[in-house]
């Protein structure tokens, strides 16, 4: 799967459940999602049953949280490593 | 052993357990009794030496840790009131708290110190800083008190404790505030008191046991797991923040801490019975868990009840302005037919209810009124703000009555049944939000012309939808508004939703049609 398609699969689920509404052009690949509060605990966890049901993959509990999770580049970043 | 002041619980367990650990923080290492005990009496005598006198209020903005347990005590120890903010709400915000209640001196982390600081200078407000470079099991407030020790006036000199009377103020909690801004709620000695020997009394603690510290210490639940834990020489186990968030690094985490009481509002135990593998762990240790704060949703509780079959389980009810003033422990299995909520159960030992009507006068008992607590626990009234004091009263045959504003219904077996509130106030994740403290902050940002924000309940719990009118017809960001909240709240009162309309529907009066707003879909 190309980068393109993780990143625009990601960001069709984080606009469609949290951001309904939103110009997609508002949500770049940098956008803080955690920090600012876009995304609270619950919606990561969303995201977490998204990543590994979407892209049929195992996250270990220590890539659950901001530090791999924060921007849409961090998320495609953290996919490809599992997919590769 | 009936509780006097708080401080002195803690000198008086130590004397039985010096070498227990007290207070145990993850991946830092630990503080035990005499280390808290001293470090304890180290800030007492500091804040003393910087001017601070019995009746003044000293601010905490620190991480949870063993060094925001030793601050608090060497806080009451001096004869202050403790003053606990959430260090990762925005800078304005608890600059503002700071400033309201006049703190004397302010315990703070390096990272945070510089925006408080700016926000202080603007207003001409200086209060004493002692600043720590982090925060673990007390080192670095160790290091910050040598430094000062090191600096001109020498070490501070040794004062005695204070002896405080039960009404003298041992802590402000600050809450939201329906006027756009957090209140001061005002708790004495004796308030704490009565509630600690209440939970002596009730859940039997022994000094081998390992409470959880999962609230932030700025919230009421925190009460419980401080003083509860360390009166019987048990040891307090601090939940990292991000940990306590996260129902996967959670749920194994709890197992191997061995913890054998946890307290904590509803929503983490739901996250972790629907997404912590709790089958996978070993809980046998554990015996107690408490919940509080907010509704747990049954569907939930009766899964995790499925998982961790043999603690018994509480359900503790009460705003931060009487703390736990009901509660109702819940059978080991819940029935499979159960659907409605839990009741939030009898009133405590200590407490005294009253459901009155809009008049105040007293309902028959069946009939739907507002629940009123009277008693020892009850708190003597906000900070700076007499007109709301003298409003959450009921004056009743010569005894003050807490107007809880929720809405309850006595049925014959003595329990309460929780109905609603009759204000704007919801509860999400165990926090107190007020509706109209988040319309503020959406009206401070400057394309805004109006909004207004309404409460709905789902499966996951309340979720906070807001309405947004752009000033000339621009187009709002729903990321730029959530930014814009993120930085004038805390995280857990930003909207979950954001919906832009032409204009609020009005009531026949000009006032906003919140009625309409729910019923917009």
């Amino acid at each position: 799967m190309s980068e393109q398609e993780i990143k625009s699969a990601v960001s069709h689920f984080i606009l469609n459940e949290f951001l309904p509404g939103e110009d997609p052009s508002a949500l770049t690949d940098t956008t803080a999602l955690v920090s600012t509060g876009i995304l609270d605990s619950i919606a990561l966890l969303k995201v977490v049953t998204f990543l590994e049901s979407h892209f049929g993959i195992t996250l270990e509990a220590h890539e659950t949280g901001v530090d791999h999770l924060n921007t849409i580049a961090d998320i495609v970043r953290l996919v490809r490593s599992k997919l590769a | 052993m009936s509780t006097t002041a708080l401080h002195l619980l803690l000198d008086a367990a130590a004397a039985r357990f010096p070498d227990r650990i007290a207070v145990e923080e993850s991946g830092e290492g630990d503080l035990r009794y005499a280390e808290l005990v001293r470090l304890s009496d180290r800030m007492r005598d500091r804040l003393r030496a910087l001017g601070v006198q019995p009746g003044d209020r000293v601010g905490l903005c620190l991480a949870k840790s063993g060094d925001a347990v030793a601050a608090l005590f060497g806080i009451l120890k001096v004869g202050g009131a403790y003053v606990p903010v959430d260090p990762t709400a925005p800078a304005t915000r608890n600059a503002y708290i700071f400033q309201n209640c006049a703190v004397k001196a302010l315990i703070v982390e390096e990272r945070l110190a510089a925006g408080l600081q700016q926000e202080f200078s603007a207003q001409g407000f200086a209060p004493r800083l002692i600043v720590l470079n982090g925060t673990g099991a007390g080192a670095p407030l160790n290091a910050a008190l040598d430094q000062l020790d090191r600096g001109p006036g020498g070490t501070a000199p040794v004062v005695p404790s204070a002896r405080p009377r039960p009404d003298d103020l041992a802590y402000i909690l600050y809450t939201s505030g329906s006027t756009g801004r957090p209140k001061g709620v005002m708790l004495t000695h004796g308030n704490a008191a009565s509630f600690i020997d209440w939970c002596s009394a009730v859940f039997a603690p022994r000094e081998e046991d390992r409470f959880s510290s999962h609230a932030p210490f700025h919230f009421d639940l925190s009460i419980l797991d401080i003083y509860v834990s360390l009166k019987h020489g048990a040891t307090l186990v601090i939940v990292e923040e991000q940990l306590g968030k996260d129902p996967a690094r959670l749920a194994p985490w709890i197992a191997a801490k061995k913890l054998t009481v946890w307290y904590s509002a509803p929503s983490i135990l739901a996250l972790l019975a629907q997404y912590g593998k709790l089958e996978a762990y070993d809980y046998s240790a554990l015996r107690l868990v408490l919940f509080a704060g907010e509704v747990f949703p049954i569907k939930y509780l009766k899964l995790l009840q499925s998982h961790w079959t043999h603690p018994r389980y509480f359900n503790l009810y009460g705003p931060t302005e009487t703390n736990v003033c009901t509660y109702l422990e819940v059978p080991a299995t819940l029935p499979p037919e159960q659907d409605e909520p839990l009741t939030i159960g009898r009133v405590c030992a200590h407490c005294r209810a009253l459901v009155v009507d809009e008049a105040g006068q007293t309902v028959p008992r069946g009939a739907e009124g507002e629940l009123c607590i009277a008693g020892p626990s009850v708190l003597p009234g906000y900070w700076g703000l007499p007109e709301q004091t003298a409003k959450a009263f009921l004056l009743r045959d010569g005894e003050r009555w807490y107007r809880t504003g929720d809405v309850v219904v006595e049925q014959p077996d003595g329990q309460f049944k929780f109905l609603g509130r009759r204000d704007r106030m919801v509860k999400k994740r165990g926090y107190r939000v007020e509706l109209g403290e988040i319309e503020s902050a959406l009206y401070r940002h400057p394309a805004v012309k109006e909004a207004a924000v309404v409460a709905l309940s789902s499966e996951d719990g309340v979720r906070i939808k807001a309405f947004v009118c752009a000033r000339d017809s621009a187009k709002l960001s729903v990321i730029a508004l959530k930014r814009h909240c993120s930085e004038h709240l805390p995280l857990y009162m930003v909207p979950d939703f954001f919906v832009p309309l032409e204009a609020l529907p009005k009531t026949s009066t000009g006032k906003t049609d919140y009625q309409k707003l729910r019923e917009l879909n």
